[in-house]
């Protein structure tokens, strides 16, 4: 079976981020990236589950020169293939599934693995949209996955519990952190890495459907206050609650 | 032959030479691999080591090995044995990132180093064939743990007086060892012991031991003050009985397996304290964040910005030093073929081109981290002489750095008496350099040049300290001559200047390397700025040490004339840069240099 993997690259959760001089983008400069940190989930959903099952596996990201870094790693996990879908421009998300659900075809590919959602722009639908995209089945936000012949038993997280659900290929999974454990790259991994040829296309062309007008840093939090040690303090707390806050 | 001395800079020559800073490698430069190379270290380290820490010092049965077992599924245990072997036979950059990541894992850094380091490495250069494959593919895996044992109750720092003693048996099968070796690093849980005893009592030689050999036992553990995690043992040879196809290199050059062995000790050694201090550096700012005195937190005061400061500058400086030297070494080892059946003898002829570096990293990196470690203390008040606080141990665990792998004393003497061997030997012009400087430095210096080059005060005292370098050094010899080894404390102050130089000019030359490639971070200038005013001062004293212990009437008031020229210097306000450096690092939240 051909297992695809779609990875983001994203900037470092534990980085400050500054908005750029256009208002639209952020600034990159001092800025590092990282693998999105829930497609290490499906990178390694993906080896598992080729050493069950066999069959081949590639890693695929659409964007800059600088998302090679991300197959590079995918690569040194243990994926086999990866290939790069050129875009220098930032794509809307239909943009980046259309250009994935090509490629997807063009591999063939029957299971396909994403993280739950980019830890960039946090929209938690490239999965969904590639799916619709294929016509494949898609179960997002997966826990935990059984594949058996065709059929695919899949935990999902839910609100306050799990959901078990059975679909078949081919499939779209999207993974949450607790599917498993990501292995660490081994030095015979990153050694092989190094000799592997990242495919480069152009990615296929789409138009935007939603653009960025502005990026905006969230408010500043306002530090706490202290109204007081005593049951007298109650009152203000709950009109502080209501015409401040706004809360109750 | 020809094309290695045309790409290689000779070990010892920064003294005579200026760097261009395109050519030095810094941590800038990793490649990608080395950077996953070191994600890979680092993700291992802190989820799998780290939180075991406690466990660790207790020797919970077991728990190292397996972690070594674990490290060993990575890759990270042959970094440095040769892929024909079940190795990943890197180069020397990769195994000091592996070596940096891990040090601050302290005792579990000293088990992973034992093994990889001075139990695996005289396989690798010395073995034959046979030991290779024996040995080898076994520890690259974790399945043996190996383990080094050259110390002995009665020899330390001079290693080659040892008593143990080895004797061929009649039929020529087996040598029989006896004696008492001292100190070994993973005695307890080792399957083989890379043992040195005197065949006939004379010949200083190299063995592999078994643990199941006949008449070999180790001792209980002994009692440490840190690294309380790594087990140290005596080993017991009572007619130990070692086949002769274990002797280990040549017959009486068991001299040359010790001190080539020690060069990668030292270098490693300095990788892994540096990764010590990064991880104490971390901890103690976000500590001073967090504690609350005077209603702040105490890392508004100036006086926790000045240690922060000063460690993160200390630290930084090391860093430089142990990538810069990474890199000379590997630019000779690419050269190698290690198909050639020479390669391990090219290898190590290519580290000991830079065993005065090798020395020079050891002596003063381990003193940054005793010095990142006792002020990591203090910042964390009576919470740091707590073991509830992960800096008490750092403490402990710092303090065996400045004692193995050749003392710090021992290594203080051997700088300045290599240098000299190669100059006698021709191989370095320092003496001749030494010569022609005496005329020339009596001349004023010229003014600085009024240039754009915001580092050119930093380069007049970088040069000019290599000159104080140069100079004290001829003149101690001149005056002592081959009496100078009884000249200890005179060697030990040159010692110092030239390491100081080393680090002067390691850190200026990374930070100039990054700030033509990169954005200006004004950090790194402050950072090169304190310390070039700190050590040129450090430099003046030790050098007065030195003149005033070699001369006297007019010759002393020349030579400190000189010295006085030569050093002179507008000092800079250092509480300012201290304090954006410290502002810096409480930014970060981190060691992010
Ligand atoms: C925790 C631990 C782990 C170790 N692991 C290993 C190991 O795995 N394998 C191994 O073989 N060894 C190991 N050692 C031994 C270590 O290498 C020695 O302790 C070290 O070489 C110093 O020798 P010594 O202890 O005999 O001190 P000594 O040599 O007695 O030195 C005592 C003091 O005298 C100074 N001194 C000695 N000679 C001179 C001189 N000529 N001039 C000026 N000063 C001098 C020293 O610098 C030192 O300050 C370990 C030691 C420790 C504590
Ligand atoms: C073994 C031991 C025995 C002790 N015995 C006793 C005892 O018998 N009775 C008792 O009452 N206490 C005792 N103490 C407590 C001891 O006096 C305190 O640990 C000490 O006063 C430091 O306070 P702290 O630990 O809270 O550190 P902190 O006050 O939090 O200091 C942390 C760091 O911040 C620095 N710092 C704090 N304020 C400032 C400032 N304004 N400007 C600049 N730097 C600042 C400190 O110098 C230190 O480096 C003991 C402590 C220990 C470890």
């Amino acid at each position: 079976m051909k297992i695809a993997v779609c990875v983001s690259h994203v900037p470092d959760t534990a980085t400050k981020i500054v908005i750029g001089s256009d208002n639209k983008s952020i600034d990159p400069s001092g800025v590092t990236y990282i693998v999105n940190p829930y497609d290490e989930f499906a990178i390694e959903e993906a080896l598992k589950t080729k050493e069950k099952l066999g069959g081949e596996t590639v890693v695929i990201s659409v964007g800059k020169d600088a998302n090679k870094e991300t197959l590079r790693k995918a690569l040194a996990m243990g994926i086999d293939n990866a290939v790069l879908l050129k875009d220098d421009n930032d794509r809307d998300s239909i943009g980046i599934a259309k250009a994935l659900a090509e490629e997807i075809k063009n591999q063939a590919a029957e299971l396909v693995f994403f993280g739950k959602q980019s830890v960039d722009y946090d929209n938690s639908i490239i999965g969904q949209l590639t799916a619709e995209l294929l016509g494949y089945n898609c179960v997002s936000v997966v826990v935990d996955l059984k594949i058996d012949g065709n059929k695919i038993t899949a935990e999902r997280e839910i609100e306050g519990g799990r959901e078990v659900v059975e679909t078949s290929l081919p499939a779209i999974i999207t993974a949450q952190k607790g599917l498993n454990e990501p292995r660490y790259a081994s030095l015979k991994g990153i050694m092989a890495s190094k000799k592997k040829v990242i495919e480069e296309k152009a990615a296929a062309a789409s138009d935007k459907v939603v653009e960025v007008l502005r990026m905006k840093k969230p408010p500043m939090k306002q530090p706490g206050r202290i109204l007081g040690t005593d049951k007298t303090a109650v009152a203000e707390l709950v009109r502080l609650l209501k015409e401040e806050a706004k809360v109750i | 032959m020809e094309k290695e001395t045309m790409t290689h800079q000779k070990g010892g020559s920064f003294l005579l030479q200026s760097t261009d800073p395109m050519e030095v490698f810094t941590p800038e430069d990793f490649t990608e691999q080395q950077k996953m190379i070191k994600q890979t270290t680092s993700g291992f380290v802190d989820n799998e080591v780290m939180p075991k820490a406690n466990e660790i010092d207790d020797q919970k049965e077991g728990l190292s090995v397996s972690l070594l077992k674990k490290a060993g599924e990575l890759g990270l245990l042959s970094v440095d044995i040769p892929e024909e072997y079940g190795g990943m036979g890197l180069d020397k950059t990769s195994s000091m990132l592996v070596a940096e990541n891990i040090g601050r894992t302290g005792a579990w850094a000293v088990s992973h180093g034992a093994h990889t380091g001075i139990g695996t490495l005289p396989i690798v250069y010395f073995g034959t064939e046979e030991q290779k494959k024996k040995y080898l593919p076994k520890f690259a895996t974790g399945e043996w743990i190996s383990s080094y044992s050259l110390s002995e109750p009665g020899s330390g720092s001079d290693a080659l007086s040892a008593r143990t003693t080895a004797k061929l048996t009649g039929d020529g099968k087996h040598y029989v060892l006896n004696g008492t070796k001292m100190w070994l690093s993973n005695a307890g849980f080792a399957d083989v012991y890379i043992t040195f005893a005197k065949i006939d009592g004379d010949k200083f030689s190299c063995f592999i031991i078994e643990k199941d050999f006949p008449g070999v036992s180790t001792a209980a553990e002994e009692k440490k003050m840190g690294i309380k995690g790594s087990s140290t043992r005596q080993l017991f040879l009572e007619n130990a009985l070692v086949p002769v196809e274990n002797l280990l290199g040549e017959i009486g050059r068991g001299h040359i397996i010790a001190f080539n062995i020690l060069n990668v000790g030292r270098f490693k050694l300095a990788a892994a304290v540096i990764g010590a201090a990064k991880k104490v550096i971390s901890n103690s700012v976000q500590y001073a964040k967090t504690r609350n005195q005077f209603n702040q937190p105490i890392s508004n005061f100036g006086l926790i910005k000045q240690k922060l400061a000063e460690m993160v500058i200390r630290t930084y400086v090391g860093e430089s030093m142990v990538y810069r030297t990474a890199g000379l070494i590997d630019r000779i080892l690419e050269n190698i073929d290690p198909n050639n059946e020479d390669a391990s003898k090219q290898t190590l002829k290519g580290i000991e081109e830079y065993a005065v570096e090798c020395s020079i990293l050891k002596v003063y990196c381990s003193e940054i981290l005793d010095y990142v470690v006792d002020e990591g203390v203090q910042i964390y008040g009576g919470y740091g002489y707590s073991e509830d606080y992960p800096v008490a141990r750092a403490y402990r665990d710092s303090r065996i750095n400045r004692i193995f792998e050749g003392t710090n004393e021992i290594n203080r003497l051997l700088i300045p008496g290599m240098l000299l061997k190669r100059s006698m030997k021709g191989e370095l012009g320092l003496l001749t350099a030494a010569m022609k400087l005496s005329g020339e430095l009596l001349a004023l210096t010229p003014q600085e040049e009024d240039t754009d080059d915001i580092f050119v005060t930093e380069k007049r005292l970088i040069n000019n300290a290599k000159k104080i370098a140069i100079m004290t050094l001829g003149a101690a010899a001149q005056k002592y001559m081959d009496k100078i080894n009884d000249e200890q404390e005179v060697l030990s102050d040159i010692s110092d200047v030239i390491m100081e130089t080393y680090a002067m000019e390691s850190v200026l030359l990374r930070v100039e390397k990054k700030l033509k490639s990169a954005i200006t971070d004004e950090i790194l200038v402050d950072i090169v700025k304190t310390f070039v005013n700190d050590a040129i001062s450090r430099i003046e004293i030790s050098a007065r040490n030195i003149l005033t212990a070699i001369s006297d009437g007019d010759t002393l008031r020349t030579y400190l004339t000189v010295l006085k020229r030569q050093t002179k210097y507008t000092p800079i306000n250092t509480v300012q840069r201290r304090r954006k450096v410290a502002d810096s690092l409480i930014q970060k939240g981190n060691y992010e240099f």
